[in-house]
């Protein structure tokens, strides 16, 4: 392959397209962090939903046994 | 809803964006002028319409929801916003690098473009600000797209000012000029362009499904807890209701 004809500018090329690399790697951080927090709410909603229906199921069993 | 074609236009932004870079230091060649340096137009120009294009397009959702009253057009605006603020830094960022490499300055007050450019992002800058400071929902989504219709409505007012300003300007113009750009630096050009548009428009998607996502979530939570304390959303620029 041939070698780019870099120079002095080379440096600077770089950190422009270095720039830009960090720019998305910074968003697809933030978007990680956001997923995390909206797994953690899943599993949130899991639990209240499987404490709603374990209380559901023990008034019914208080009903039945009266 | 708004996660729809998401894998393909992740796909479709690595294999553009990569093939973009390709061409641009593999395939163009350097120009007479400014040799291996001009390869920063690939990436600042095209990150600098897309960011001006995207400010239009936060400013066309914004009207259609104050035509419609529909929210989600109001969380695309304050996405198209949010994310062209963030190519509009990589845009200053990259041409600052260019200007001092090329002009031997960061920065140049007396020149133009770059000034109009900053304008654009400060007065972008300005729109989360605002709808942070506005608490009730309803008055922070209507006014944030008056701000977001009258700032879109700036954004290609003061790109013709600058661009027929009879002045000899440093900032290089390109494009409107029938010779500027020889073939193979025309196609990396428009190929970087298009490879830059769908990268934005896939950012836009993952915000949007990540924001739509969170507030379903959230409305989820509280129809099932159904407690006085859940009710209350914290304050956020972000819209928080569909």
């Amino acid at each position: 392959m041939a070698q780019l004809p870099l120079g002095d500018s080379g440096p600077y090329v770089a950190a422009a397209y270095l720039v830009f690399l960090a720019l998305i790697l910074i968003y697809v951080a933030i978007m990680a962090a956001k997923l995390v927090r909206i797994e953690r709410q899943v599993t949130e909603l899991d639990e209240l939903t499987a404490r709603r229906a374990e209380e559901r199921r023990a008034e019914r069993e208080k009903v039945g046994s009266a | 809803m708004f996660g729809r074609g998401l894998r393909l236009l992740s796909i479709l932004s690595v294999v553009l964006v990569t093939g973009a870079f390709a061409l641009v230091f593999f395939y163009a060649p350097n120009d007479a002028d400014q040799g291996f340096l001009q390869k920063i137009f690939y990436l600042h120009v095209p990150l600098a319409i897309v960011s001006l294009c995207g400010f239009v397009a936060g400013g066309v959702y914004a009207a259609r929801f104050l035509r419609s009253g529909d929210r989600a057009h109001d969380l695309r605006s304050y996405v198209a916003i949010h994310m062209s603020l963030i190519l509009a830094v990589a845009t200053l960022v990259t041409g600052s690098i260019w200007a001092r490499a090329s002009w031997g300055h960061w920065w140049l007050w007396d020149e133009p473009t770059l000034v109009a450019f900053l304008i654009v992002f400060l007065l972008y800058a300005c729109y989360q600000p605002l709808r942070f400071s506005i608490e009730d929902r309803d008055r922070q989504a209507r006014y944030a797209a008056v701000f977001a219709v009258v700032a879109g409505a700036f954004v290609p007012i003061n790109f013709l000012s600058v661009r027929f300003a009879q002045r000899a300007t440093t900032h290089p113009r390109v494009l409107g000029q029938s010779d500027a750009l020889p073939g193979p630096m025309l196609l990396t050009f428009l190929v970087s362009l298009l490879a830059m548009t769908v990268l934005y428009v896939t950012l836009c998607k993952y915000e949007l499904t990540s924001k739509h996502a969170s507030i379903r979530l959230a409305q989820l939570r509280r129809r099932l807890a159904g407690d006085d304390d859940l009710l209350a959303l914290p304050r956020s620029a972000a819209p928080q209701e569909l």
